[in-house]
């Protein structure tokens, strides 16, 4: 009894201990960009850089604020993470559900992961005319082509992680009675689990790529028309808001998969 | 115990590989129900594969294996493997791993009483929150074989179960097979390599063997084993059919010092 009390308070000072350890990892990982601004706040304070070529932090803190005034700010943040979101949910989930049917049924696996290579080797942006041409200007060619972007690291994680579950556990699954699904749902997915949540978030990084490859080519809003734009406009402040949004939101959303991850590890 | 014991038939059982390599041939085998049958034979002679062939994880190439009289078709659930390996899921705990085992059917509540029985009795009380990467590999492997008991098989399927596990550990882990299998009245399937385990604790010993120009093992000997268990580790009559099994596994009888001496 008192072996099992000791065990108990040991595990309670050892979460404790994780959560400083977790700060403390929170706190390494913002030194790095802190030294950014201050180099930034000092070149531009320095004078080594035109103010059109380098603006000081303040200027883009005012342009945050002139944005926010004129409500555009909000309007390019959400069509971008509205791009993202549907175009990521669409593109994962087709490469969830074809990489597994790849990955463990060697006749599917034949069949299509030849022609599905191929279609990789193909750059993306050479898919944007045809995407115009087909889907006209509006939400339907960005959606498609974050999709695109998102499908294939996720196809070929998971495909690549089902198709190598140790042999051992499926046949000890399978001496207990696991077929099909429930084989699935108990023991491989598991088993490929990192490996399938590495794969959504290189996935997610590469939806952000394509959003901003969408955006710069032919759009009137979201962040990658933002950069354009104040390109164009000669606004290096908000040119350079655009790419602190982007660094933010990607980090946040992968941040989000990584806790949901962690959530879901917990569950199993 | 609620699953009665079952007899095992081997009747004429072959296997060969898909890549041609032939395993087994020609295997004739009766086990009764409660029986409990050693399988001894050099490594390699197939005896993992015949154990999969009554589990039906393969499918004999020639041949049919009855389980209760009736013909074995795809993964038989009156059977319960212990693998070599322990094979646990590294995500689940002890108990999460044995619960696994469960037959279909078992509510949620007794499941769990049924595991935390089983997992105390092959002695790992205290560990069953544990994951398999924070026990000894003799603990997983006494996991792997709560996870076979709960099931209540007809037919217990051993593949070297104890040949991890440390010596002393090895000889309570046997006393305690030969106890589970006395109080379920349990077929026993048992492969081994260690002739004095065998002994200890078989009503019947196997011996598969190759004969070199014929490709596959097949039942060489069959040697009874005519003492009611438990046995004592020391009986000397034990002794002389450990010598003659030791032989036929191509361990001759030391010679005795007056001979050499001229
Ligand atoms: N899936 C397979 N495909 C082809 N050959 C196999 C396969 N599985 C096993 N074998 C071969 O069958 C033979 C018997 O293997 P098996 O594992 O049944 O032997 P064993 O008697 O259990 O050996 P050990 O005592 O070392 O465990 C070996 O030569 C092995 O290489
Ligand atoms: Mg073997």
């Amino acid at each position: 009894m008192t072996g099992r009390a000791a065990l108990g308070a040991s595990g309670a000072s050892r979460s404790g201990g994780r959560r400083s350890a977790r700060l403390g990892r929170l706190a390494a990982g913002l030194v790095v960009p802190l030294i950014a601004l201050a180099a930034w706040q000092a070149a531009a304070g320095a004078g080594v850089f035109t103010p059109s070529q380098l603006p000081a932090p303040s200027a883009v803190l005012a342009a945050v604020a002139e944005l926010v005034r004129r409500g555009e700010l909000w309007q390019h943040v959400a069509i971008s993470g509205q791009r993202v979101l549907l175009g990521f949910a669409a593109g994962a989930s087709v490469g969830l559900v074809s990489g597994a049917a790849v990955g463990l049924y060697a006749p599917v696996r034949a069949l299509l992961a030849p022609s599905i290579a191929a279609l990789r080797a193909v750059p993306s942006l050479a898919w944007v005319p045809l995407l115009v041409l087909w889907l006209g200007i509006a939400e339907g060619p960005k959606i498609v082509l974050v999709a695109i972007g998102a499908f294939f690291p996720v196809y070929t994680t998971v495909s690549a992680a089902l198709a190598h579950v140790d042999p051992h556990l499926v046949e000890a699954g399978r001496a207990y009675g696991l077929r099909g699904l429930g084989l699935l749902t108990r023991i491989q997915l598991p088993y490929a689990a990192p490996a399938v949540f590495a794969g959504l978030r290189l996935g997610l990084a590469q939806g952000w790529l394509f959003l901003v490859a969408a955006e710069l080519i032919a759009s009137s809003m979201g962040l990658g028309f933002l950069l354009i734009d104040s390109q164009n406009t000669g606004r290096t402040d908000i040119l350079l808001l655009s790419i602190l949004l982007l660094a933010l939101l990607g980090k946040t959303a992968d941040a989000l998969l990584g806790l949901l991850s962690r959530f879901l590890a917990g569950a199993t | 115990m609620a699953a009665t014991a079952a007899g095992v038939g081997l009747r004429g059982i072959g296997h060969t590989f898909g890549n041609g390599h032939t395993v087994l041939r020609d295997i004739e085998l009766d086990i009764l129900p409660g029986e409990l049958v050693a399988i001894l034979g050099p490594s390699g002679c197939g005896k993992s594969t015949l154990l999969k062939l009554v589990a039906g994880l393969e499918t004999p190439t020639a041949g049919e294996v009855l389980v209760d009289g009736r013909a074995v078709r795809g993964i038989d659930d009156r059977c319960a493997v212990v693998f070599q390996e322990p094979r646990l899921l590294p995500w689940r705990d002890l108990a999460g791993n044995v619960a696994l085992g469960l037959p279909k059917g078992v509510g949620r509540g007794s499941g769990r009483q049924i595991v935390g029985h089983w997992l105390d009795v092959v002695g790992l009380e205290g560990f069953h929150r544990h994951r398999p990467r924070q026990v000894s590999g003799g603990m997983a492997q006494r996991a792997a074989l709560a996870r076979a008991l709960v099931r209540e098989p007809g037919v217990l399927l051993l593949d070297e179960p104890f040949a991890a596990l440390d010596a002393l550990t090895r000889l309570r882990m046997q006393d305690l097979l030969a106890e589970v299998q006395r109080g379920a009245g349990t077929t026993v399937l048992l492969v081994t390599h260690d002739v004095d385990e065998a002994l200890h604790l078989a009503d019947r010993v196997v011996l598969l063997d190759t004969q070199p120009p014929v490709a596959g093992a097949t039942v060489a000997t069959v040697l009874d084993v005519p003492w009611l268990r438990p046995r004592d580790r020391a009986y000397p009559e034990l002794a002389v059919l450990r010598a003659d099994l030791l032989e036929r596994l191509g361990v001759p009888r030391p010679t005795p010092a007056e001979e050499t001496t001229p």
